[in-house]
């Protein structure tokens, strides 16, 4: 058994690595871009939020209305149909984002709702945005339970 | 959500040769719960560490409606879809008129009321270890609970799977007495074990399960395939999962890998259990985690 599931992973290494990040549709990469940008902002509030760097509100506030722009973002040219993972290596988007698109719309605008929630008291304190950040990652996790699939 | 891969033929194999008698439902009686008395408050804990909202709230529910254990989320596998039952305080509808000998012998040896064996995509395989104290603080906690009325949809799996007696034959060779994780163990690490192990039940879906839908013991936690479709549920042994004890606890609290990526799939409404634990229950989670046996290659 252990055999077989150290051959699979071998197996889906292998071909996760054949498809390499340029060979994908542009679109894809530019959404996958986007939400590097959104961990990244996530990571400055998260960090402190975790006690891991010092609460300092200009960054905080900074990191938060960088959130708040994404969000405001128009995803029309981000997701094409025939660019989810059954049809693409590469990418983790499930079909079932094409079939309930006014879901999946509702759950991006339920980040942004959170995203300005966080942004409302980011710099105003560490507690405040400490309990703003937690509906954010459930607007992530929400979005990623239904539509992401693991890696 | 995780479907149970029973190997039909196989079952059905042993199933005839265990016999009847073998594989005979097992009840618990009143007499091995006199003594105890349970408290509501530590049963929220155990509620919320043991995971039964996932399955039995509404998919996706989050805040107060995890508390509204009124079933409905289907749980598709190759052998057709198990639907979770209405368990919340409902006397007809629900569990709500059970006895607490009912309740633990459903929990811990997966037999109902009536006598029958229960499915093992309801997990009493990982709470038969739980201690029996916790299982009267849990009734308890559950007492408190809403009622909700709907009433419990029929699975639809067709016959042979529809055979609850075949399931006797499964336990038999899945049910286990003893934690996987064994030898020289911290406090910490001991009361990690016993909530990812007795409760959080994370093995089922992060060890691979062998051709009777058994998780393969001897390789706990190394991963496994994702059962709803693509991908595959990550190691979480130390050789694959290389984050810090304090980022697997924060992961289990807000839901951020160290990168600040945002947990997907199912683990989110583990994430939304877990968090509602203490942070030293989260980090007992983690040191247990860095105590597994490596996967190995
Ligand atoms: C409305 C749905 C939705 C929301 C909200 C959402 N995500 Fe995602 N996210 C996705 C999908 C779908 C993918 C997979 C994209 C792909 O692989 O093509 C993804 C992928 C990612 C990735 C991996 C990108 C890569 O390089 O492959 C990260 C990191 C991520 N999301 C972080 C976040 C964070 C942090 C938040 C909240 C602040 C968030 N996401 C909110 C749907 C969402
Ligand atoms: C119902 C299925 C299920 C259960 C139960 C479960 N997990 Fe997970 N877990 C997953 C899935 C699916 C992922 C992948 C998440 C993603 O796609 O972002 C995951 C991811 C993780 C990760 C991140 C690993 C990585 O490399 O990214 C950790 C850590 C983890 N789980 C720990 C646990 C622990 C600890 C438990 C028990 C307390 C547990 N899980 C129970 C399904 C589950
Ligand atoms: C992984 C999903 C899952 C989790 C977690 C889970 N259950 Fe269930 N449960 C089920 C399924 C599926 C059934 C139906 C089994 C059958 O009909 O054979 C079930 C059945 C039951 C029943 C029998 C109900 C009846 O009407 O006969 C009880 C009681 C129950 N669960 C209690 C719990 C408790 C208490 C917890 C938490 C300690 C829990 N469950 C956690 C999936 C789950």
């Amino acid at each position: 058994m252990m055999f077989r599931t150290s051959l699979l992973t071998l197996a889906a290494i292998a071909a996760a690595g054949t498809t390499l990040a340029q060979d994908l549709p542009a679109p894809v990469q530019a959404r996958q871009g986007q939400f590097q940008i959104m961990a990244l902002n996530i990571g400055v509030v998260a960090n402190m939020a975790r006690g891991n760097t010092e609460y300092d509100a200009a960054s905080a506030q900074a990191a938060a209305d960088n959130l708040v722009a994404i969000s405001m973002l128009d995803q029309s040219f981000h997701w094409p149909e025939g660019t989810d993972n059954m049809a693409l290596e590469g990418t983790r988007a499930l079909p079932a984002i094409w079939e309930n698109l006014p879901d999946v719309v509702e759950k991006w605008g339920a980040f942004g709702a959170a995203a300005q929630g966080l942004a409302a008291v980011a710099g105003g304190g560490l507690e405040g945005m400490q309990a703003a950040l937690g509906p954010v990652g459930g607007s992530c996790g929400a979005c990623h339970d239904a539509y992401r699939a693991p890696e | 959500m995780r479907p149970v891969l029973i190997a039909l033929p196989v079952l059905a194999l042993a199933f005839l040769a265990g016999g009847l008698a073998l594989t005979r439902p097992v009840t618990v009686p009143d007499t091995a719960l006199a003594g105890l008395t349970g408290d509501a408050i530590a049963g929220e804990a155990v509620f919320w560490a043991a995971g039964c909202a996932s399955c039995h709230a509404a998919e996706g529910a989050t805040g107060a409606a995890r508390l509204v254990l009124a079933g409905g989320q289907r749980f598709a596998s190759e052998f057709g879809t198990f639907i979770a039952p209405n368990i919340s305080m409902h006397p007809e509808q629900g569990i709500g008129a059970w006895s607490f000998a009912d309740f633990v012998t459903a929990v811990q040896e997966g037999t109902s009321p009536e006598g029958r064996h229960y499915y093992p995509a309801f997990p009493y395989g990982a709470y038969r270890l739980a201690a029996r104290q916790d299982l009267a603080d849990l009734w308890a906690f559950w007492q408190t609970l809403p009622s909700a009325d709907t009433p419990s949809a029929p699975h639809e799996i067709g016959f042979p799977f529809s055979i609850r007696r075949a399931v006797g034959a499964w336990n038999l060779l899945n049910l286990h007495d003893d934690f996987v994780v064994t030898g020289e163990l911290t406090e910490a690490e001991t009361r990690g074990r016993y909530l990812a192990e007795a409760l959080a039940h994370c093995a089922e879906c992060h060890t691979p399960r062998d051709a009777l839908g058994g998780l393969d013991r001897r390789a706990w936690m190394a991963g496994a395939p994702n059962p709803s479709g693509s991908g595959t549920i990550p190691a979480l042994t130390p050789d694959r999962l290389t984050w810090s004890e304090a980022e697997i606890a924060a992961y289990l609290n807000d839901g951020f890998t160290p990168d600040f990526d945002s947990a997907g799939g199912h683990m989110v409404s583990v994430i939304r259990n877990i968090a509602m634990l203490g942070d030293e229950d989260r980090l007992a989670i983690a040191a247990y985690l860095k105590a597994l046996p490596p996967a190995g290659d």
